[in-house]
């Protein structure tokens, strides 16, 4: 009998959740997280998950894990001390970047630039050119290169990174170089820009290869660890980490390109919360995950989140493809706060985190935050009888929010409300971004709401978005853990290949595409994943010839085959006129050519609750007044964990669960599906 | 005459209290309008200028043309006073007269489009927004020659025409326009996208008319305006001084053989109203270099500037216009007489900065900043490819970000907000170009507590023969430091033959033959430094030094001494420090580098050119606005 296991560390708890791949029967586990070393609180889980099975350890045959390691690494400037290896000439590339001040006209006044990942002091000049076609100009000299390695290492770099002009068309001075350094300096890891992210744009590839050196020593250490240890307790298992494009990787692949991983983290909630829409027939979806500091949003479309081809993290944007999540600076933290001179009322980016905390905590915080503002409204329960998390101080929470009365002039509640107007706007922005700017209707979309304070907002945003139903899945912790278990392995490889279509052959192209699949499959023949489960899908990245940015272009090969680049150019013509309304008369080109492909995906059933009728009233623990759209009401408070199948609660309501509480508002009600999700939509009024 | 504007509903709008919150609900939704603008446009562009480096500016505006939201204030009262004709809905304007709107666009290479926004039969809101074309036609590749005596030189002058009348595209219009430009694909999708860009702000804006109510949109924009008039009337009281401040900076030349120009500005205030006099700034020039300058968008950069060196937590809009007067002499320098040349205003644009900062820091030395990369340096080239296909290259450098308050300013960077470099694998790709250096230049960024930042040096390689142009300034005036801060470096270019010939390169030149194999090294100007060098922190400059951004040489403009590691020798340094700042003379606010009178004395030897001539005005100008 075999097992898999998804387990997902968050900052305060570490959710697992373990399938029986024979029956698709499910179990999951939360234990406290232990940031000194996150794999204590792992192996604590698995311990506890597996004693709730019944099942041994030995029996676990593949973990699946999201981790944010990576992340932690670039947040807290934890990564390693990078060497960099560039063309004479270009030793400044990260000093200069892309030459941007952030902000409008005048923004230079307060902009004080942060240091570069790799330290001038640590940067090396290479003599040696290639031109944009890819030919020799100035072949590798190495006669200063063997001591200028020597140097660095003696300097102390703990991983070498080499970013040469123009090796995205041709790399083999950087593995030559490599070479060089291998020889000269073995003990130091090595990243190559060619291989890392073989595409255009020197400061974007280099910036991108610097990080993967910066974060591979902590992340190969962290998974070595882990792996180790998962080894002592289960024979022959297999590890596999989350990508931030929400596919697999081996821990080898997570180890040479750990700049895949700077999503991990979010790429599993988003994951989890498709799957398990996907279980209650969603399939388009927009993904809301509100947390106490940040709300990270994404968009899904048939069951697929839409990636991009960049990863911020921090004030550094990498080319790593990953699930496309916004994040904006609007979580229960927030603190509201009105500037003197302009009255206005402004809410976060600024945050009272988890120290002091929101006023309502009691733990020394006095700024207004939303978590405040929702107490005062009332929609916390308010005695830990009806399952509040922890006792809330309203008195507290009322004397921060008076603040914000005092200045606009306004009764409390309606300083209260708009607050929560506010920040549900700031998260209805980045909700756009996802959406209307990629010329997608929210109202085509479903609306999934998770994170600790995900599910209190979820109606508003569902009023904003007209994203309808809005579901709230159960254990919105365990979501992640979730996403982790039941994604597919995944690779892609990918090339810059810049040819007007009227230049180019289809076949040409169709045979750069067969190789790229096979590139990519390898991976997933190293996992022993037979190829007839193996799927495969390209990608033709497209343009104007002459545009800068680039539009994707989904294409499958049988279809290319019979229409080749006409057929893909006709629906680059699609794409542009639904995003930018028009399209142009003008040559297209190709940039990028890239295939992906994916392992088969795991069979797993999500549990199920018992079946009742539309009467919740078994379910109900209390009520209590809140105030909304501007009146108070009597909302009635119920225990998510005894709700049925097939419930309606009608709002105004509050249902609380142990890690979150769920406020359905008034004219609209919240159906329970077999699966305990509750699907929130406006009441017809007839 | 105004603009006849025609609506089918002449019902005012009812002006209702909007309470703060869909207030702020609405400023929000604005401002997220306008960034999807720069959004649809920067993805669907295609000349470099606008795609990569950002040359564009959106606004959304009230019903009156008052800008609520964007940068560079309002085009649209400029045009509403200028336009004679009517405005109706299914309208979209295009123009590029500066004359025609009061500069509301500077040169002819800004197109502007302008929408009136109708909902009910009246006009709600505006929008508009300009990109600058990488040719609009004229005498030489790029449409700015500096030597040019009229606009007529200039390229092709649109006055403001309906490239939509009512809703319906004006095809001939468009196409007797594009028959005008070298490059009429990319000014043709560049259009296509402006278009477009405004048609999403609008969308947007009509989507919030329809969620809170035409009136309470309507009465929440004048409320927006009329809070940030509140917060600014609050600034001006408490920073400006009523005792008159001046101020003057210089453009070097003209590009004809005479300069330095002077801009100068007095500053004031009269109860809660600040008033800018340039009375004796220099008449027009008799080259391009003017700068017709719109006294509604000095005000903005006014309120900018003030906001972001004062309280950066205001949002900016037109409502405090009323709180500025500007007082601009016509034939002078920023407002030239037509048929004056208009198109290489960008370093006076960029001075006006300079001049600005220089004004507003006087009364609060503590808040000054230096001078630093205030201009957009130019460079074009251009031919025919091996494949007998016309190209053409305009691009923008960047340099030294002035040291400030609060730290050093970066190498490299640029002073307009937006802007980015083009990647220099992007231009090889596209261009016959091999860019051989780009890199800081060590010691341009002037000394200081803080340091101003480092100039840009792009050795560019050629690769088929063709003609360079290139635009720059202060090479002849420094970027100048304060409060005790030294000036940052000038500029210079250099042009090495395939021979090895080495040739001086002038800051302004047009048309400049190159061949195979030549290199231009095209350098900018750093920042000037801020507060005293000799109480820097000696290891920060020591670290400079082994970074490559300042020369051991450079190190001792801080009074520092170096050990053979190019560590700070501490006790050598303070006794160093000690007796150099006995040895210097006080400290003045401004250090400018010398007079001059005392830089044009010194001009030959150190950049290895003649000074310019002093500038004879052009006589209309002069005579007319001695008027």
């Amino acid at each position: 009998m075999s097992y898999r296991l998804g387990v997902d560390v968050g900052g305060t708890f570490t959710d697992l959740l373990l399938i029986d791949e024979a029956k698709g029967a499910t179990y999951t586990a939360k234990v406290p997280s232990t940031p000194e070393d996150s794999s204590l609180g792992v192996l604590a889980g698995i311990d506890k998950v597996c004693q709730t099975a019944g099942v041994s350890p030995q029996s676990i045959s593949h973990v699946m894990h999201g981790t944010t390691v990576a992340t932690n690494a670039m947040l807290t400037g934890n990564g390693a001390r990078v060497g960099l290896a560039v063309t004479r000439g270009y030793k400044q590339v990260l000093q200069i970047a892309r030459s941007l001040v952030p902000g409008g006209l005048g923004g230079w006044v307060i902009y004080n630039k942060s240091d570069p990942m790799a330290a001038l002091t640590d940067t090396i000049e290479v003599n040696e050119r290639m031109s944009a076609r890819g030919d020799t100009v100035e072949p590798l000299s190495e006669t200063s290169l063997r001591e200028d390695l020597r140097r660095l290492a003696d300097q102390g770099i703990e991983a070498l990174t080499i970013s040469l002009i123009n090796a995205y068309a041709n790399g083999a001075h950087e593995r030559r170089v490599r070479d060089i350094a291998t020889e000269e300096i073995p003990h130091i890891p090595v990243s190559i820009s060619s291989e890392v992210i073989p595409e255009m744009q020197e400061y974007e590839r280099t910036i991108t290869t610097v990080a993967n050196s910066y974060v591979r020593p902590v992340v190969s250490n962290y998974l070595r660890n882990l792996h180790s240890e998962l080894s002592n307790r289960m024979a022959d298992v297999s590890l596999h980490v989350l990508r931030s494009d929400g596919g697999l990787a081996s821990v080898d692949a997570a180890e040479a390109y750990p700049v895949n991983m700077l999503m991990s983290g979010p790429a599993g909630g988003v994951s989890g919360a498709l799957w398990i829409a996907q279980q209650a027939g969603y399939d388009n979806l927009l993904t809301f995950d509100m947390g106490g500091t940040s709300t990270d949003v994404a968009l899904a479309q048939n069951g697929a989140a839409q990636t991009r081809r960049e990863t911020t993290v921090g004030d550094v944007t990498v080319r790593a493809s990953s699930v496309d999540v916004r994040t904006v600076g609007a979580g229960g933290g927030s603190i509201a706060h009105v500037p003197e001179l302009t009255g206005a009322l402004r809410v976060g980016p600024q945050s009272a985190g988890a120290n002091p905390g929101p006023a309502a905590y009691g733990t020394g915080g006095e700024e207004p935050t939303v978590t405040d503002a929702n107490l005062v409204l009332g929609y916390f329960p308010q005695t830990t009888r009806l399952g509040g998390e922890m006792q809330m101080d309203r008195a507290k929470a009322e004397a921060a929010v008076q603040k914000i009365a005092d200045a606009m002039g306004l009764p409390l509640k309606k300083a209260a409300s708009g607050i929560i107007d506010i920040v549900n706007e700031n998260m209805f922005g980045a909700l756009r971004l996802v959406s209307v700017e990629q010329g997608h209707d929210p109202r085509d979309f479903s609306l999934i709401a998770f994170g600790g304070a995900g599910p209190m907002h979820a109606n508003a945003l569902g009023r904003l978005t007209n994203a309808w139903p809005v579901i709230i899945p159960p254990g919105p912790g365990v979501l992640c853990a979730y996403g982790d278990a039941t994604t597919r392995l995944r690779d892609e490889a990918s090339r810059t290949y810049i040819r007007r279509f009227d230049d180019t052959r289809s076949a040409g192209v169709m045979a750069i595409l067969e190789e790229l699949a096979d590139t990519a499959a390898q991976t997933l023949d190293a996992e022993d994943v037979p190829r007839k489960d193996q799927t495969t899908k390209f990608e033709i990245d497209v343009r104007y010839n002459g545009q800068g940015l680039t539009l994707t272009v989904n294409v499958d090969l049988d279809e290319f085959r019979a229409h080749g680049l006409e057929g893909v150019a006709e629906k680059f013509d699609q794409v542009h006129e639904k995003l930018f309304t028009f399209n142009l008369e003008v040559a297209k080109e190709l940039v990028n050519l890239r295939a992906i492909v994916q392992g088969k995906a795991p069979i797993v059933d999500a549990e199920t609750i018992g079946a009742g009728d539309e009467d919740p009233a078994a379910a109900r623990i209390g009520e209590q007044e809140i105030h909304a759209d501007g009146a108070d009401y009597m909302a009635i408070i119920y225990d998510r964990g005894k709700l049925l199948d097939g419930n309606m609660v009608a709002g105004p309501a509050i249902v609380t669960e142990m890690d979150s509480t769920t406020l359905i508002l008034p004219e609209h009600a919240g159906e329970v599906d077999r699966l305990g999700n509750i699907l929130i939509s406006p009441v017809q009024m007839n | 005459m105004p603009a006849n504007i025609i609506e089918a509903n002449t019902t005012p709008f009812d002006i209702v209290d909007v309470d703060p919150i869909t207030l702020d609900l609405i400023e929000n939704g604005l401002r997220n309008a306008r960034f999807e603008m720069d959004a649809v446009l920067f993805r669907t562009a295609m000349s470099p200028g606008i795609r990569e480096q950002h040359d564009e500016f959106p606004i959304i505006a009230n019903r009156d043309g008052k800008m609520v939201v964007g940068q560079l204030g309002s085009f649209i009262h400029g045009f509403l006073s200028a336009y004679e004709g009517t405005i109706e809905d299914g309208d979209v304007f295009l123009m590029s007269d500066p004359y025609a709107c009061n500069g509301a666009v500077s040169h002819l290479n800004d197109w502007l489009v302008l929408m009136p926004l109708y909902k009910g039969g009246r006009i709600i809101s505006w929008s508009a927004m300009f990109g600058h074309m990488s040719d609009v036609g004229g005498k030489t590749p790029g449409s700015l020659p500096t030597d040019a005596g009229q606009i007529y030189e200039e390229g092709l002058i649109i006055p403001p025409v309906k490239l939509y009348r009512k809703g319906e595209f004006q095809s001939d219009i468009m196409e007797l326009i594009l028959r005008n430009c070298r490059l009429p694909h990319w000014n043709r999708s560049d259009l296509t996208g402006i278009v477009a860009a405004n048609r999403i702000g609008q969308k947007r804006i009509l989507e919030m008319a329809e969620r809170f109510g035409e009136d309470v949109y309507h009465s929440a924009l004048e409320e927006l305006l009329e809070r940030n008039k509140r917060a600014m009337r609050q600034l001006i009281i408490q920073n400006i001084p009523e005792k008159k401040v001046y101020f003057e900076d210089f453009i070097c030349d003209d590009g004809i053989g005479m300069g330095p120009y002077k801009l100068a500005c007095h500053m004031w205030r009269e109860g809660d109203r600040v008033i800018f006099d340039f009375g004796e700034t220099d008449p027009q020039s008799q080259s391009s270099v003017n700068f017709y300058l719109n006294e509604e968008m000095f005000k903005m950069f006014v309120g900018v500037f003030m906001i972001m060196v004062f309280d950066p937590q205001i949002l900016f809009n037109d409502g405090f216009y009323d709180l500025v007067d500007v007082r601009i002499r016509e034939g002078s320098f920023l407002k030239p007489r037509h048929p004056a040349a208009l198109s290489c205003r960008t370093h006076a644009l960029g001075r006006v900065m300079d001049l600005l900062n220089g004004l507003l820091g006087q009364s609060k030395p503590e808040f000054l900043c230096a001078a630093g990369m205030s201009d957009s340096p130019h460079f074009f080239y251009s031919g025919y490819d091996k494949r007998g296909e016309w190209f053409q290259l305009y691009q923008i450098s960047f340099g030294g970000i002035p040291a400030k308050p609060i730290g050093d300013g970066p190498d490299g960077h640029s002073l307009w907000p937006t802007f980015t470099n083009v990647p220099n694998e992007f231009l090889e790709s596209y261009f016959p170009l091999q860019i051989d250096v780009y890199e800081t230049v060590a010691d341009t960024g002037g000394p200081g507590f803080y340091r101003g930042g480092n100039a840009l040096k792009i050795g560019y390689r050629f690769l088929e023969p063709g003609e360079i142009s290139i635009h720059d300034d202060r090479w002849l005036t420094y970027p100048w430091g304060v409060n005790g801060g030294l000036p940052g470096g000038r500029s210079s270019k250099v042009l090495e033959r395939r021979d090895g010939t080495v040739e001086h390169l002038r800051s302004k030149c047009d048309r400049i033959k190159v061949d195979v194999g030549d290199i231009l090294y095209f350098i900018t100007w750093g920042g000037g430094g801020w507060g005293d060098p000799f109480t820097r922190d000696a290891d920060l400059v020591a670290l400079d030094v082994r970074r490559g951004l300042v020369t051991a040489a450079g190190a001792e403009r801080y009074g520092v001494v170096l050990t053979e590691e190019l560590y700070a020798d501490t006790a050598e340094t303070e006794a160093l420090r000690i007796k150099l700042t006995a040895e210097r003379s006080d400290i003045q606010i401004f250090d400018k580098g010398g007079t001059i009178a005392e830089l044009k004395a010194r001009c030959l030897v150190e950049t290895g050119f003649e000074p310019p001539e002093s500038p004879r005005f052009d006589v209309r100008g002069t005579a007319r606005a001695a008027e």
